[in-house]
């Protein structure tokens, strides 16, 4: 049996979508077999991230009111064999699909694949339900500012008030921009962990190339040079149970910088 | 003169740390306000505690958090009956 995994925030644009792309793709380059799941029905946008777009005949209400086999409505990656994606439907609604049947869905997806990756919609309504109703993990995105972390904090004492037997939920800090951390103008991670109260699964940077990736309906982990993508193969490898050092954000600040957190009159 | 001179360098303007205070005090009034079960298991314990020490009266107890712009205070008004003789002795 597979992990299902669910990628949730609360807040909307922090990046979800993005972490599911990439995420997926990094855990299908180093040998596993993915399915990647959007539960934004009505708003589908990991399709396009994806750049599988025009490949899409059935989906995942059609799957789950009879209307395809869920093999039919599974659409294979441009490059990587592993790596399939069940698209969400556009023309429909979050309440057209109950909990109870995303959870048989994901725990069908699980007995063929060795991870489903969920891309949860924003809010924490009837689509954030049904995306976490099958997930036995949960991956939190958020951004380092107010309004981000405060979702997370109210999404990760939604998760935690299951009943079931679920993992803790883990914590991915997007769109970090080291050079702010250094002025002290940006959110430091130890003070998120510590008021979230949960473990750290890694740490994002911002990056240009994920806007181009996004142009191209490439996932980032495919450009060498994206810090990003190197941040989210890490975070693959770690889902894989291996030991992977959290990646140490280069400033690039220079001397000033430097000599400033020196004398201590900057928190670096 | 070391305040001037964290001026000189920016640290007043460092925006992280009163974001660090803003997003403590949201998370307190959030995580209150979230679970109303939160405040009565707090008062069953309070008057176990105090029970070991007074004659309290139960029925009259207010726990509560206020909440300023700047802080969030826990407030407790608990009604005392009679001081334990043993407690008392102890001291």
């Amino acid at each position: 049996m597979g992990q299902i995994i669910v990628v949730t925030s609360g807040k909307g644009g922090v990046g979800k979508t993005t972490t599911v792309a990439n995420l997926g793709t990094a855990l299908a380059q180093i040998g596993n077999k993915v399915c990647l799941v959007d539960a934004d029905i009505g708003l589908r946008n990991l399709d396009v991230v994806m750049g599988l777009e025009n490949r899409i005949v059935y989906d995942l209400v059609d799957v789950i009111e009879g209307h395809a086999r869920l093999k039919q409505a599974l659409i294979k990656d441009k490059r990587m064999d592993t790596l399939y994606l069940l698209a969400a439907a556009q023309t429909r609604e979050k309440k057209d699909v109950t909990p109870q049947q995303m959870a048989e869905l994901t725990e069908q997806l699980s007995r063929e694949f060795d991870f489903v990756v969920l891309d949860c919609p924003a809010g924490i309504e009837d689509g954030f339900k049904n995306a976490i109703a099958g997930a036995q993990k949960a991956v939190i995105i958020c951004n380092p500012e107010v309004s981000s972390v405060r979702d997370a904090d109210r999404v990760i004492g939604l998760w935690d008030a299951q009943a079931e037997n679920k993992s803790p939920a883990m914590l991915i800090v997007n769109r970090v921009r080291p050079k702010m951390v250094a002025r002290g103008d940006m959110l430091e991670i130890d003070d998120m962990l510590e008021m979230l109260a949960v473990d750290l699964l890694g740490i994002v940077p911002e990056d240009e190339h994920i806007i181009v990736s996004t142009n191209r309906g490439e996932p980032a982990v495919y450009h060498r040079e994206s810090k990003a993508g190197a941040a989210f193969q890490n975070i693959a490898r770690r889902l894989m149970g291996e030991q992977v050092p959290i990646m140490q954000l280069e400033t690039d600040d220079g001397i000033w910088a430097k000599f400033k957190r020196i004398v201590g009159l900057s928190r670096g | 003169m070391l305040d001037l001179i964290a001026k000189v360098f920016g640290r007043e303007s460092a925006s992280a740390d009163i974001a660090r205070e803003r997003l403590r005090l949201v998370l307190v009034h959030d995580r209150t306000n979230v679970s109303p079960q939160f405040l009565e298991a707090l008062k069953e314990e309070l008057i176990g505690v105090i029970s070991r020490y007074m004659e309290i009266d139960e029925e009259n107890i207010e726990v509560a958090l206020q909440s300023s712009e700047h802080q969030v205070a826990l407030v407790a008004n608990i009604p005392v009956r009679r001081m334990k003789r043993a407690a008392v002795a102890e001291r």
